[in-house]
């Protein structure tokens, strides 16, 4: 009865294709897992934007939209009516080419992702041997299409915008993949199936996750900083910067075009949240042993609404860095951090079992923090503003 | 140490959120078609025209004298003055105003056309629900969407208009003995001996004339002082 609820959707899918010939059966399958993703993700989508609503409001002591339906429970039918109906405008100097394909490329790329996460026990699209390499590749191409909006758009709020973007996204790129580096050390595989297997362990009915190591720890927070600013999140949010540069580089889009990117937006940080708990919370696994009776793809999703309920949080709490922060930031203490785990995820690995190796771990972590925020993030004084003028 | 702030930062956050739960006195959204705050005493939007009794017609205030036209900034009040005349509030025949618009799209709520007018007529209202599906006709309002009683005034500006009341009570008892007193002189004149019969009857009939205008400017006089 509990396999049979785990595997619920391998069932019903298995039972959809019996119905067709022996050789249609293979692609009906891919074909179906594609339809499931793409359906799944954007109604989880709807529901984050409400949350996010609801919760920003709470935090800021108001209502939240509680209009449409009971509880505005209905809103996100309502704000994808409107943005279904009102006018699609392209500049009239736009390249229009590139002006309709940077949105769809976006989500396109976005929903590709989820191709290799592994969502429950033996749902995995495409069971990939390089799943974590493909993953960053493809999230990789997002920045494309973002520099595509801007460039196409010859607006300079747009241009502006999809410079700051792909400035930030590539700064973060390298701390992304380092934090998740350590994980491939420690598993010896690139396949996200492998590494969540890895986690699927237990000790006194507690969970082997990469999270409750010193590594691992430290992985996953500079992990979420990092996948923070890959998705243009608050406090990251400098490419839509809407206080500086009206709406960044979607400032000329409208209509549909307009909740594609955002729809992309969202899908891309439930795809990362989603890439984050498979690295360290240990995917589809149960918090505890004896929770192994609740689906495992029930626990995918819940880890995914943790993480976006933690984006909300976040956002709703710190004001937007400014550009040089942002930069000094990524590379003068979320890089340099996440070099040292590297080190101390071998030293872990080499050390034996023991008390040893989490206090010398820890010690080495926690010090380099502490030291990297006292001296990499010291606020440098320069003195009185100079000016010189032309002659 | 490096992230203090934040956490501390994500503490008041989540203090907020659920608080909002908790207690009531941190939402202070007021629900606004299901829940209302009366206006505060002051609240001011468009003006209107006030009238005494209950016949809006009979008891309108407003002589068509065109100052608060004259005056009006934006240029939003027009009138056409009455070619005969009607009596007014305190009973003296009086031109009326045959058209009075105000164009609330264009009128600036300064309050100029009230300070102006020697009679008391027109008052500025708190009704702020005037949306309409006309823009054009549905906002300029003619004199019989501007007329409201001098209960309604009492309604929404209790105290000033409980100040003008007296003042316009004041001046009609002056106004009532300079008339009383007119009308004794001019009887005292009638009764003189018969020798004078003969001029007597058209100082009478100048007597009868004459009476309201002075006290016109008496009421003038008043409401300028």
């Amino acid at each position: 009865m509990i396999e049979k609820a785990d595997q619920i959707f391998i069932l019903l899918a298995h039972w959809l294709v019996s119905f067709l010939p022996a050789s249609l059966q293979h692609p009906a399958m891919v074909l179906l897992g594609v339809v499931a993703i793409i359906a799944t993700f954007p109604a989880i989508f709807a529901l984050t934007v409400l949350l996010e609503r609801k919760g920003l409001g709470r935090m800021q002591n108001r209502y939240g939209p509680n209009r449409v339906g009971p509880y505005g429970l209905f809103q996100p039918i309502a704000d994808g009516l409107k943005s279904l109906t009102k006018e699609d405008i392209v500049p009239f100097n736009a390249d229009a080419v590139v002006h309709f394909l940077a949105p769809v490329l976006l989500v396109v790329v976005v929903f590709m992702g989820y191709a290799v996460l592994p969502i429950g026990r033996n749902m995995t699209l495409v069971n990939m041997d390089a799943g974590l390499l493909f993953f960053f590749a493809i999230g990789a191409s997002s920045e494309l299409s973002v520099f595509m909006a801007g460039w196409s758009s010859r607006n300079k709020y747009s241009l502006l915008g999809a410079m700051r973007a792909v400035a930030q996204m590539i700064s973060y790129e390298v701390p992304l993949l380092m934090s998740s580096v350590a994980v491939v050390m420690m598993t010896g595989s690139l396949s996200l199936n492998k590494i969540v297997d890895a986690q699927n362990q237990y000790t006194y009915g507690l969970p082997h996750w990469y999270v409750f190591t010193p590594w691992g720890f430290a992985g996953f927070v500079l992990f979420a900083i990092a996948a923070t600013a890959e998705t243009n999140r608050s406090p990251f949010d400098l490419p839509e910067g809407e206080s500086e540069l009206v709406a960044g580089y979607f400032t000329e889009y409208s209509g549909f075009k307009f909740a594609l990117f955002f729809l992309g937006e969202y899908v891309g940080m439930m795809g990362i949240s989603g890439l984050g708990a498979t690295l360290f919370l240990g995917g589809y696994s149960a918090p505890l042993k004896m929770l192994e009776v609740v689906p495992s793809w029930i626990w995918f999703f819940a880890k995914i609404m943790l993480a976006m309920c933690a984006f909300i949080w976040v956002r709703g709490t710190l004001p937007r860095l400014r550009q040089d922060q942002l930069m000094n930031f990524a590379w003068k203490f979320v890089l340099p951090l996440t070099l040292l785990n590297l080190v101390v995820a071998g030293m872990w690995r080499f050390m034996g079992d023991g008390w040893l190796r989490w206090v010398v771990c820890s010690a080495v972590l926690l010090g380099a923090y502490v030291l990297m925020g006292r001296v990499g993030m010291r606020k440098e004084n320069f003195g009185p503003r100079s000016y010189r003028y032309a002659e | 140490m490096l992230g203090e702030g934040i956490l501390k930062g994500l503490g008041e956050t989540a203090r907020n959120f659920a608080g909002s739960f908790v207690s009531a006195e941190r939402l202070t959204t007021v629900q606004y078609p299901e829940e209302r705050i009366a206006p505060i005493e002051a609240t001011r939007d468009f003006p209107f025209l006030v009238y005494d009794g209950e016949d809006w017609q009979a008891g309108m205030r407003c002589v068509a004298c065109q100052i608060c036209e004259k005056e009006c900034p934006p240029k939003c009040i027009y009138i056409v003055k009455s070619t005969d005349k009607k009596p007014d509030a305190l009973g003296k025949p009086q031109i009326y105003p045959a058209r009075f618009d105000i164009d609330i799209s264009v009128c600036m709520s300064c309050q100029i056309c009230v300070e102006v007018c020697p009679f008391e007529a027109i008052k500025m209202d708190t009704e702020f629900e005037l949306s309409t599906t006309d823009r054009f006709g549905g906002l300029l309002y003619d004199k019989k969407e501007l007329s409201k009683s001098n209960e309604h005034y009492h309604k929404v500006h209790p105290t000033e208009a409980a100040e003008v009341d007296a003042r316009l009570a004041e001046e009609k008892v002056k106004a009532d003995a300079k008339a009383k007193a007119v009308a004794a002189a001019a009887a005292a004149k009638a009764a003189a001996p018969p020798a004078a019969a003969k001029p007597a009857t058209p100082a009478v009939e100048k007597a009868a004339v004459v009476a309201p205008i002075p006290a016109a400017k008496a009421v003038e006089e008043e409401t300028k002082g």
